[in-house]
């Protein structure tokens, strides 16, 4: 299990070295600048910026150095567009609320999803059933995006109850809307994989074996179904829990949440060089914990799994 | 000490030192009742680059920059002069030096007195090679002696043409005489700094924490992304003056969510959302401002080889010009009060005089009757259509005009377009180094003077994309620039824009608010759209 | 492999024929089993009949989808209601533009993004997931390797730097969708073809003589192909809902073209201002589409998975 541990972390080494030279090349080849802008900046003070920001260097002096800065500093380099800040700023002030608001959504996402799977499981066929599939499904179909501006059009404009945008250091209210934006969709996903992982497991062998020894439903549910029922639902968390952090852009940008998500999308389309570079690789960290603790979390529930 | 403590101590002295402005206060000139609550929020539509004056280079940047800090001039509700920390100037018979006179009661934030020797520290750093400043441009064309050599490293900043006579006398040497100069000190970029500030605390000292700026305002909060909060400065010397306590700037990236939390009262000033004006002129008429702006939009034709052939012939030009509906696009495409625009300076800018535009006094029929006759002139029509391509940056705004040129060209003269939206990086290459044939371009002036806007088709411009080069429009230029009145070459360039269409101007911008009724004082009529939350108030409801 | 042996070669088309044999019942239950499913065959008519809606649907538009209706654009909230005489069926865009032409022009786009994004990554996916598995060894540990480290690239940062770098093209917006999505095919792939490749019908053609490429081709990959069409359709949906995510950035395709995803981000911006026929019609076809691809993946892994029965 440790060596397991151990080997899939040196796996993790060489894929988030490869993530950033990846990133670092097509960064390079796409047209356009950091500093480019409406006025074109006259030549002389473009080489200034330039050589303030090291753009000068050859192309492999850069990326050396960018690495040199990391390891030995833990320093991401400055922000090419906004030039008080740097990458290290960005990320502190962005990252946790991305964290904050993309947690709580995870939870209410697994938690009301899998709730909603099971009882339709359970409720097979009846009107429960039914209403909780078509729930998920419809979460599942609409596109995210557009419940931004029908969340703040019910509850800030008609109802008058939470406050449209902002995130005033996480307040509950700030909190609100941003979380069912971003949950809805794969509380739909989730609840239907646990639905019919669980219709699966309740037909099997031993789920009839137990019903036969008269134990009571209950039981039999949480003590022997839910475990293996929850396998799929678990290999799915880890894309979900990923996804909810990587892709808050339309959160950031209806909510004014000030999260990394908009950072990200806005680097990349104003290449900033570093800004970019900076979050892909703390996404891509993410992305590879977080399959790790997947695969973990997978043996724990699956004990036919050995490592 | 934290934010935290700060905004507490801050808010401590606010209370002892301004305990003025009650519920039952009135305006000292309008005798409006004032609201007890005097707090301005606006939307703004991205984070700002920076609060460093000597960086900033974006609108919203620079309207917290004027209310952090202040320059020698300031503006009035309707763009005038009037002095800031300068009292007044004075020049030599040559107008070549400026001397202005500092006044000895501005102080910074922390009390030190604001003194000449910040104001050359201010100078010498936005020239710097070294803060290598986006925005000393703007300082080379305020044509300061040695500027152009101080930015390709030649010479020191120490060189530069400015110099503090005493504590409170600033003199500044111009490599040229230049009419607009005193014009240009109220622009962010020649703001002064606090030196000791800046050297202790580096590219952070424009945190909340540890900026010390000489405004009406401090900034005591700054979320990225999310909010910017500044409050009343205490120290500034006409403190007792100001009304407005504390303003917030929220960034919200959609119009039509800014404008939901406008309705919700979450916001005092948002952006019309596009294509809503005439509906929001009826039903809140009160809440909608429309005023001129100094800003054109228009599109760049490409004159070069690489452009479309078909565009060398000036006819052509002619007729995809007359073929515009600016009234459509002002009226139903854009819809926020836009100014049709026959010219490429706006009407509004300060000693220019619209000339007798031949386009402009004709009917929308007549237009398209010459067009048709133009085009079939130069040998195309339905038989032989044009095939054209139009290249925008992506928004949506930008998106519809397109969508509504193409159509006009489309259905009137046959044109072919190919519409191509690029993001904005690839859009900004793509337009100067003209691999286009039309290109969308916007342009807002510097400074409220017609040249702001004409240089741009000077041959040697470094923002003339469309490659124009006409010895006679240099002329008019070069010479404009030493005349005591230039109103006349300005209006015979914008003759020869006319007749030989290197650029098709569409329409001049507007503001277009939603603006809270208890908001007072917004200055309508500054076209440069520089305005002091100072002046600002709320009227009590 | 040794020289060709007639009376290997005879078992080896006895196997293929008895393989055929069996292939072609199987199927047939699996085509009856996804029959008897009523959600999936009702999906299947509602795509069959969306589908043909684009073919036969402009035949009867009166405006084209880039016509402006120069009439009507001053007030759209009062004269672009959807309306049957002036042909606008659908009602008008904030920019005059007919709805109706547009919806069907946008759905056109989106169920190619579906499907030929969903084919891109089929074809990547399967090839690259079975020459892994079925090569194994070194070459199967070296290319999972590199499919795990493409993973853990944000599929975000991938299509917004391509769509970036390369422009905006039609050809550019599914390869870069295929580019994100042909990851887990791979690995599915690859995880069957490793099941399959000690089954006793491989071992007997390869006694047979067949040559490893011919049992690639003939006996490895006819067999994954319940699970690859299966996941495929399971990722047209998803391809769908990814392109609406880029359209919602602003780097979806150009105009006059659109895309559901457009048109919907469009509506969802307008909604407030009294013009909601132009959120409804196009969300009405994207939700229909999306489920359907829903209930017709599913009615096909029922279908050609008989365990969960």
């Amino acid at each position: 299990m440790i060596s397991y541990i151990i080997r899939r972390l040196l796996i993790a080494i060489p894929t988030i070295f490869i993530l950033i030279v990846a990133s670092w090349a097509l960064m390079k080849v796409a047209p356009g600048g950091p500093f480019a802008s409406e006025r074109p900046i006259p030549p002389v003070i473009l080489a200034n910026l330039e050589a303030r920001y090291g753009l000068d260097q050859p192309e492999w002096k850069q990326l050396w150095d960018y690495f040199y800065n990391i390891v030995v500093h833990f320093d991401f380099g400055p922000s090419f567009k906004f030039k008080d800040r740097d990458v290290n700023d960005i990320i502190a002030q962005g990252f946790p609320i991305s964290l904050t608001y993309g947690f709580l959504s995870f939870l209410a996402a697994s938690i009301v999803g899998i709730g909603l799977g099971v009882t339709a499981a359970i409720r097979h066929n009846s009107w429960v059933d039914y209403s909780a599939v078509s729930a998920g499904i419809a979460a599942q179909a609409l596109p995210n995006f557009i419940m931004g501006p029908i969340l703040i059009l019910i509850f800030t404009l008609y109802l008058g109850w939470l406050p449209g945008g902002g995130w005033n250091g996480g307040q509950w209210q700030y909190l609100i809307m941003p979380v069912i934006a971003l949950s809805t969709s794969f509380m739909g996903s989730i609840s239907r994989i646990m639905r019919s992982s669980m219709l699966e497991v309740l037909n099997s062998n031993f789920i009839r074996t137990a019903r036969a020894k008269g134990l009571p439903e209950r039981t039999i549910i949480w003590r022997h179904a839910m475990k293996p029922a929850m396998l799929p639902v678990v290999s799915y968390l880890g894309p979900v829990f990923v996804a909810v952090l990587t892709g808050s852009v339309f959160v950031d940008m209806y909510f004014s949440t000030g999260g990394l998500g908009q950072a990200y999308v806005n680097s990349a389309l104003q290449r900033d060089y570093s800004v970019l570079l900076g979050v892909t690789i703390l996404y891509g960290t993410l992305t590879v914990t977080v399959n790790l603790i997947t695969d973990l979390a997978y043996a724990w529930f699956d004990p036919k799994i050995r490592f | 000490m934290t934010s935290k403590s700060l905004l507490g101590a801050l808010l401590a002295t606010t209370v002892l030192a301004t305990p003025v402005f009650a519920a039952d206060k009135q305006h000292p000139t309008t005798g409006e009742a004032l609201a007890h609550d005097q707090t301005f929020t606006y939307r703004v539509l991205d984070e700002q680059s920076s609060v460093d004056p000597q960086v900033v280079e974006d609108v919203s940047g620079s309207e917290i920059v004027r209310d952090l800090f202040e320059g020698l001039m300031n503006q009035d509700a309707d763009g005038n002069l009037i002095p800031g920390v300068a009292t007044g100037y004075t020049t030599n018979a040559e107008k070549t030096v400026y001397t202005f006179t500092l006044r000895k009661d501005a102080k910074w934030s922390n009390g030190d007195p604001v003194t000449a020797n910040d104001f050359v520290y201010a100078w010498r750093r936005a020239t710097d090679p070294e803060l290598a400043s986006p925005y000393s441009w703007f300082m080379e064309i305020m044509s300061i002696q040695n500027v152009s050599e101080i930015l390709a490293g030649e010479m020191p900043t120490s060189e530069l043409g400015v110099r503090a006579v005493d504590d409170y006398t600033f003199e500044v040497t111009l490599s040229a005489a230049l009419p607009y100069f005193a014009q240009m000190t109220t622009h962010a970029t020649t703001f002064p700094t606090h030196q000791a500030t800046v050297e202790k605390y580096g590219k952070e000292w424009t945190r909340p924490e540890n900026i010390v700026s000489n405004g009406a305002y401090v900034l005591t909060e700054h979320l990225p992304n999310e909010r910017s909060v500044r409050e009343r400065n205490t120290m500034y010397w006409n403190n007792d003056a100001t009304i407005v306590d504390k303003v917030v700037a929220l960034v919200i990236n959609d119009e039509n969510v800014a404008f939901t939390r406008f309705q919700a009262g979450e916001l005092d000033r948002t952006e019309i959302p596009s294509g809503q004006y005439p509906r929001l002129s009826e039903e809140m008429p009160d809440k909608v401002l429309v005023a001129p702006r100094l800003c054109s939009y228009y599109y760049n034709v490409n004159l070069t080889e690489t452009g479309n052939p078909a565009l060398q012939d000036v006819r052509v030009r002619q007729a995809l010009s007359l073929a515009l509906d600016r009234d459509i696009i002002t009226q139903n495409v854009t819809a926020g009060g836009q100014i049709p625009a026959y010219t490429f300076t706006p009407g509004a800018t300060a000693g220019f005089e619209v000339p007798d535009s031949e386009a402009a006094g004709m009917t929308q029929a007549e237009r398209d009757a010459k067009a048709m006759a133009l085009m079939a002139e130069a040998g195309y029509g339905k038989d032989n259509p044009l095939d054209l391509s139009l290249v925008y940056n992506t928004s949506e705004g930008h998106k519809k005009i397109a969508i509504a040129a193409s159509q006009m060209w489309k259905q009137k003269l046959g044109v072919n377009v190919e519409l191509s939206n690029q993001e904005w990086q690839v859009f900004l290459q793509t337009r100067s180094n003209a691999e286009y044939e039309v290109a969308r371009a916007g342009w807002c002036g510097d400074y409220n003077e017609a040249s702001t806007f004409l240089d741009l088709v000077q041959s040697g411009s470094g923002y003339n994309d469309s490659k124009y080069n006409n010895p006679e429009v240099d002329a008019l230029l070069a010479e404009a620039k030493t005349m005591d009145d230039p109103t006349a070459n300005y209006t015979a360039v914008e003759a020869i824009i006319e007749r030989d269409v290197p650029i098709i101007p569409i329409y001049h911008y507007t503001i277009n608010y939603m603006m809270d009724t208890d908001l007072g004082g917004w200055p309508v009529n500054n076209v440069e759209q520089n305005w002091y939350s100072r002046d600002l108030y709320k009227i009590a409801e | 492999m040794f020289g060709k042996n007639v009376k290997h070669q005879d078992l080896a088309n006895e196997v293929n024929a008895e393989l055929n044999v069996k292939g072609r019942s199987l199927l047939r239950d699996a085509r009856d089993r996804f029959v008897r499913n009523k959600a999936a065959m009702a999906s299947l008519f509602i795509m069959i009949f969306i589908a043909l809606f684009t073919i036969v649907g402009p035949y009867f538009a009166v405006w084209s989808n880039e016509e402006i209706d120069w009439n009507r654009m001053g007030d759209i909230a009062r004269q672009g209601v959807p309306n049957l005489e002036n042909g606008h069926f659908f009602g008008l865009d904030e920019l005059g533009r007919d709805m109706y032409a547009r919806v069907i022009q946008a759905t056109t786009i989106s169920l190619l993004v579906g499907l030929i994004g969903a084919f891109m990554a089929l074809v990547v996916g399967t090839l690259y997931g079975t020459i892994s598995g079925f090569v194994g060894g070194r070459v199967d540990s070296i290319m999972m390797r590199i499919v795990d480290i493409l993973m853990a690239i944000p599929g975000t940062l991938v299509i917004i730097l391509l769509l970036v770098v390369a422009g905006r093209s039609f050809v550019m917006l599914f390869i870069a969708l295929g580019a994100v999505s042909w990851l887990t095919m791979a690995r599915i792939v690859r995880g069957q073809t490793l099941a399959l490749k000690n089954r006793e019908f491989i071992e007997a053609a390869r006694a047979a003589g067949v040559s490893e490429t011919v049992i690639m081709f003939r006996h490895i990959l006819p067999n994954l192909m319940g699970v690859v069409i299966v996941y495929a359709s399971l990722l047209v949906p998803d391809m769908i809902l990814a392109e609406s995510f880029i359209s919602f950035l602003g780097l979806g395709i150009s105009e006059p073209y659109t895309s559901l995803g457009r048109l919907i981000a469009e509506g969802a911006g307008t909604m407030a201002y009294g013009t909601l026929w132009q959120l409804a019609f196009p969300l009405t076809f994207y939700v229909a589409i999306i489920i359907s691809m829903f209930f017709i993946g599913d009615g096909l892994r029922d279908a050609l998975d008989p365990k969960d029965r």
